[in-house]
């Protein structure tokens, strides 16, 4: 069963705030899942290369040619708090107090 | 902890190069410094939902330029990861990076060896605004994403540096040979060229190394050295008073010169780096390896050597003129322009007076003095038909205006007088008969007392009599 | 008109129009009428009327309207991902895969509803709520492309563009009796689909029959500059015209046949039956081994929501979609504004991904996953040294009713037991119906190896001929 402290931390790092509702449910839920994985952990593995691309391919590169950027309307369209010339955000520095 | 323990600081460096190709590391997107903020995105740089990076070939083979100017291995086949966290000026919620397998391992420049160079993209810039009037954003930041994705090499040394000093002189070095191969800007102050410093202490002798700290971004060659040397004061102060030094962040106010700690403990860095998936393994072929190779142009550490050995130039002044790459390009145009009589370290005994009379920043190419002027001046002096004195007073009207040294020469009557020349000793004659005590003194032996006569030959020649000349014609005309 | 056109297939509909015997505008107002009165909750958006010149009757596609899977980004339509925090976003550009399509000559009748971001198998887990299936409208259509599914077989588009990443085309095609194919990994442009896993996404055709899956897969095919993933398909991707199996070798995997899969036995009585049919149009149909097919799930339970954790850290409330105000700080407005915007099934990913690749963790789960990764490609390649296909039901069930897993997240990921391992591989799967289980549709999935596609559509052809599935009834009504 995974540790509320682990849910917590988890939580944090992926920036979702949770009820505490949630995070019982989800240390449960969380929990089954890994168990049900748990079986992969005890195949016997060595030496196998790990896959992350199941493409043969390399060195997918493209020329250095600049083409047309959006005009700052457009990349401002859809921000939530656009100010004159960019994307508002709280300031990193605030607190929360 | 006695108190009389030696500390030896143990310095390595992580360098964060912009490279200075056209368009981003993953989009193409024009590279800018100075613009309107927010006139350089698209959908891949602003990380809009579905976009996928696109490396850079010109990113790539940079990469390659620099391993190589480096001496470091090129890895045969490198891939880029995920590194994770969540920031404004970070559009994906992670940056694309290299990780287990950089582009580039172990190399060495100088005295310091290299443990790595990979490629990864820039961060977008934080403005701070402040106070905005808005109701809900009384303390707000505007992201630009001008910067963002901007390709960069990030450049890993060893710990092989020991004092402030020399950290700042191997930085210059690393500097002028990035300039050199033309793959950078490496300007500090706008940011192309940006430098942290892990910084440790150990007891003098010991070989293990102690707790390290980080400064971050010190943005001038300056304030890296005295950065370094706070934190060198720092850190001997902890350790002198028997306290421990912690691992951490700092940050080096060069305004007050002091050191603050930049992150809290609240989160501890976990990037859960994994291999990006959008991108396939990047594999450096002989092609690649070949194409960098004949870009790179003579690198400044082996020109330093060849000043020396080739051309007997001291250590000092071959590193000077080396490590600068347009004072030794200005120093080797002046030796070609001067043909086959040009004396080699008589022309580089003349660039430091250059520099001094155009600015220590500017660049001898853009002054209006020509490679030619300086080496026919050189010449002249070592011909003895112009003498010190003369030389520089020509060096600042060459500064000032450009043009021919001999015509200057002739123009101002500047030329020395000729050995030959009757003249000089009738000027002799005349500082002998016009101050026979000292000639006197000079008769009995001692020669400090041709000063006055010396000086009377060069009042009355306007300085264009040749020093050693005179005190010839004195003893000549003593008969000693 | 009407009712004869609706009952015309995408190809024979592109024909007719070509021919001049159907008017591309009517064709379009036929279903566009259909779409704007979706009982089933398909249509996430529906496009206005359309001008006649907006169709391209000469192009291959002739303007026979398509549906499209919320998540591929539509230039100034709503493309949400069935997600919250992307609600009303319309974005500045179009996926390389619907770009290629309209110049095919498609026309955009809607965008479908999905599973948010494409994680789920019921459709259940859609912020605008669920899609119902047109045979039953109180069962799911399936998941994650449900939208696409339910509207292909209700007869409200003639086909529709789908993803698939363990299961989402071929899922919804067996729930909802119509054809799914999910190529090549690298075969289609993902360039402009949201992501979910970033290494198993593909695109790939809804359609009533295998000819309209080869048509509309013909025109998606191919490499994209923009997708560093993608590459040039072998060769040209024909219509399919066999007529038998004869010398074909198909192999049944008793591991996924096995009890782990439980699967349904009206599921296995159709899937033997249309073994027979195999058999008697000439197939060789052979027992194969896959060992490690039984861990596939748990392999891709770990590297699907590990990847999906970081292609969802964009959605921070920075540049786009939804934010909700924090206290003034950065950290809570990212935190409450992610969820806010997300919904359960999408958070739990994010907190099973994250918690798999963080510090200590990585080896254990993802490194150990991306083994069992290779495992499961190299099974594939040793069986399809025997033989040419590999046959599973697509899902051990058919369509469930509408709340019956929601609440077991485990039992949910079952449903894609057979369907995952192709994913994992990389490699093309179809799923074509097979007949009816208690009046549902059942799905059969034919596997090949990387690029046999054209292959994988012959032989799917042949026995869809064979079977003579008619879906009719979902498209007058559905009511059972």
């Amino acid at each position: 069963m995974l540790e509320r402290k682990t849910v917590d931390h988890v939580a944090r790092l992926a920036r979702l705030e949770l009820s505490d509702a949630e995070k019982d449910k989800m240390a449960v839920e969380l929990s089954q899942i890994l168990d049900h994985i748990e079986a992969i952990r005890q195949l016997d593995l060595e030496g196998v290369e790990p896959t992350s691309h199941v493409v043969d391919i390399v060195n997918a590169l493209r020329a250095d040619v600049p083409h047309a950027s959006l005009s700052r309307a457009v990349a401002l369209a859809s921000a939530p708090d656009p100010t004159d010339s960019g994307f508002g955000v709280p300031s990193p520095g605030a607190s929360a107090e | 902890m006695s108190a009389e323990v030696e500390y030896e600081p143990v310095i390595g460096l992580e360098i964060h190069v912009q490279l200075k190709t056209r368009t981003k590391m993953f989009c193409c997107c024009a590279l800018s410094f100075g613009d309107e903020p927010n006139v350089h995105t698209c959908p891949r740089c602003l990380g809009l939902p579905g976009t996928l990076p696109v490396v850079n070939a010109q990113a790539v083979h940079y990469g390659i330029m620099i391993g190589l100017a480096l001496g470091c291995e090129i890895a045969p086949r490198s891939q880029f990861h995920r590194k994770n966290y969540f920031y404004p000026d970070l559009p994906k919620g992670y940056q694309i990076s290299q990780y287990d397998v950089p582009i580039c391992g172990p190399g060495r420049l100088a005295d310091v060896r290299i443990h790595r160079v990979h490629l990864e993209e820039d961060a977008a810039k934080l403005v701070h605004v402040g106070e905005s009037g808005r109701i809900h954003s009384a303390d707000r930041s505007v992201v630009d994403f001008n910067r963002g994705g901007t390709p960069l090499a990030e450049i890993v040394t060893e710990p092989d540096l020991h004092s402030a000093d020399d950290a700042r002189e191997w930085l210059i070095l690393l500097r002028t040979t990035l300039r050199a191969i033309g793959v950078s800007d490496v300007n500090m102050e706008e940011g192309s060229l940006r430098c942290d410093a892990n910084v440790s202490l150990r007891p003098k002798g010991s070989t293990t190394l102690g707790t390290k700290t980080e400064l971050k971004n010190m943005n001038s060659f300056r304030f890296l050295a005295q950065g370094v040397k706070a934190e060198i004061e720092r850190q001997t102060k902890l350790l002198r008073s028997g306290e421990e030094v912690s691992q951490e962040t700092l940050h080096f106010d060069p305004a007050s010169g002091r050191i603050t700690s930049l992150r809290s403990k609240e989160e501890a860095h976990d990037y859960r780096y994994f291999p990006e998936p959008d991108l396939v393994p990047l594999v450096v072929d002989d092609a690649m390896l070949e194409a960098a190779r004949a870009e790179l142009p003579e690198l400044p550490s082996a020109r330093a050597e060849r000043f020396e050995e080739t051309l007997g130039l001291p250590r000092d002044r071959a590193r000077d003129l080396a490590f600068r790459t347009e004072l030794g390009d200005f120093f080797e145009a002046a030796l070609a322009a001067g043909g086959a009589d040009a004396d080699p370290i008589a022309v580089a005994n003349w660039i430091p007076a250059l520099v001094e009379r155009i600015g220590s920043d500017a660049d001898p190419a853009s002054s209006k003095v020509s490679p030619g002027a300086l080496a026919g001046l050189a010449g002249m002096v070592a011909a003895k038909s112009v003498n010190q004195t003369a030389a520089r007073e020509v060096l600042t009207m060459l500064v000032a205006s450009g043009g021919d040294p001999a015509q200057i020469v002739e123009r101002e009557g500047l030329g020395a007088i000729d050995a030959q020349d009757s003249g000089l000793a009738e000027v002799v004659a005349a500082a002998i008969a016009a101050d026979p005590g000292a000639a006197d003194k000079v008769r009995g032996g001692n020669m400090k007392a041709t000063g006055p006569l010396v000086g009377y030959v060069m009042r009355e020649t306007k300085g264009r009599a040749d020093g050693g000349e005179i005190t010839r014609l004195i003893r000549e005309q003593l008969g000693l | 008109m009407s009712a004869d056109a609706l009952d015309l297939t995408a190809a024979a509909a592109a024909a007719a129009v070509k021919a001049g015997e159907l008017d591309p505008g009517e064709l379009h107002e036929l279903y566009r009428g259909r779409a704007a009165a979706d009982q089933l909750n398909a249509f996430s958006w529906v496009a206005p009327e359309a001008a006649a010149d907006d169709f391209n009757r000469d192009a291959p596609l002739a303007g026979v309207p398509l549906g499209v899977k919320d998540l591929f980004c539509t230039e100034g339509v709503p493309t949400q991902s069935g997600s919250k925090i992307l609600e009303g976003y319309r974005p500045p550009y179009t996926a390389t895969v619907v770009e290629k399509l309209f110049e095919a000559g498609a026309t955009l009748l809607g965008k479908t509803n999905q599973d948010e971001f494409a994680m789920g198998s019921s459709n259940e887990n859609c912020a605008f709520g669920p899609v119902l299936n047109p045979w039953d409208s109180t069962r799911v259509p399936g998941g994650s492309s449900g939208g696409s599914a339910a509207a292909v077989a209700g007869g409200l588009v003639p086909w529709a563009l789908g993803t698939d990443t363990g299961g989402s085309i071929r899922q919804p095609a067996a729930f909802c009796g119509i054809v799914g194919l999910k190529p090549t990994y690298g075969s289609c442009s993902r360039y402009g689909m949201i992501a979910f896993a970033s290494s198993l996404d593909q695109a790939g055709p809804l359609t009533r029959d295998v000819t309209d899956s080869a048509l509309l897969f013909s025109h998606m095919v191919g490499q994209d500059v923009n997708d560093s993933t993608s590459l040039a398909f072998p060769e040209q991707i024909r219509l399919p015209t066999a007529r038998d199996l004869s010398g074909i070798r198909i192999g049944v995997p008793e591991e996924l046949l096995g009890a782990e899969g439980g699967i349904d036995p009206g599921v296995r009585e159709s899937f033997e039956a249309t073994l027979e049919l195999a058999r008697k149009l000439g197939a060789t149909v052979m027992p194969c081994r896959l060992p490690h097919a039984p861990h596939a799930l748990s392999a891709y339970y770990i590297i699907a929501p590990a990847e999906a954790s970081a292609n969802l850290a964009r959605f921070d409330g920075v540049r786009y979609g939804l934010r909700v105000d924090g206290d003034g700080d950065l950290t809570s407005m990212y935190s409450r504004t992610r969820a806010a915007g997300f919904g359960p099934e999408v958070k739990r990913r994010i907190m099973l991904g994250t918690y798999a690749l963080s510090s200590g963790y990585y080896d254990a789960y993802y490194g150990t996953a991306q083994r069992v990764r290779t495992k499961i490609a190299d099974d594939f390649k040793t069986a399809f040294a025997d033989v040419d296909f590999i046959v599973t039901p697509t899902a051990p069930s058919t369509a469930f009713e509408l709340g019956a897993k929601s609440a077991d997240p485990l039992a949910m990921y079952l449903n894609d037991f057979c369907t995952v391992p192709m994913s994992l591989a990389g490699i093309p799967a179809i799923s074509i119906p097979s007949g009816l289980s208690e009046g549902l549709p059942v799905g059969f999935q034919l596997a090949g190896p990387a690029f046999s596609e054209n292959r994988l559509l012959e032989a799917a052809f042949a026995l869809e001929s064979a079977i003579g599935f008619d879906g009719s009834a979902a498209r007058s009504g559905g009511e059972k």
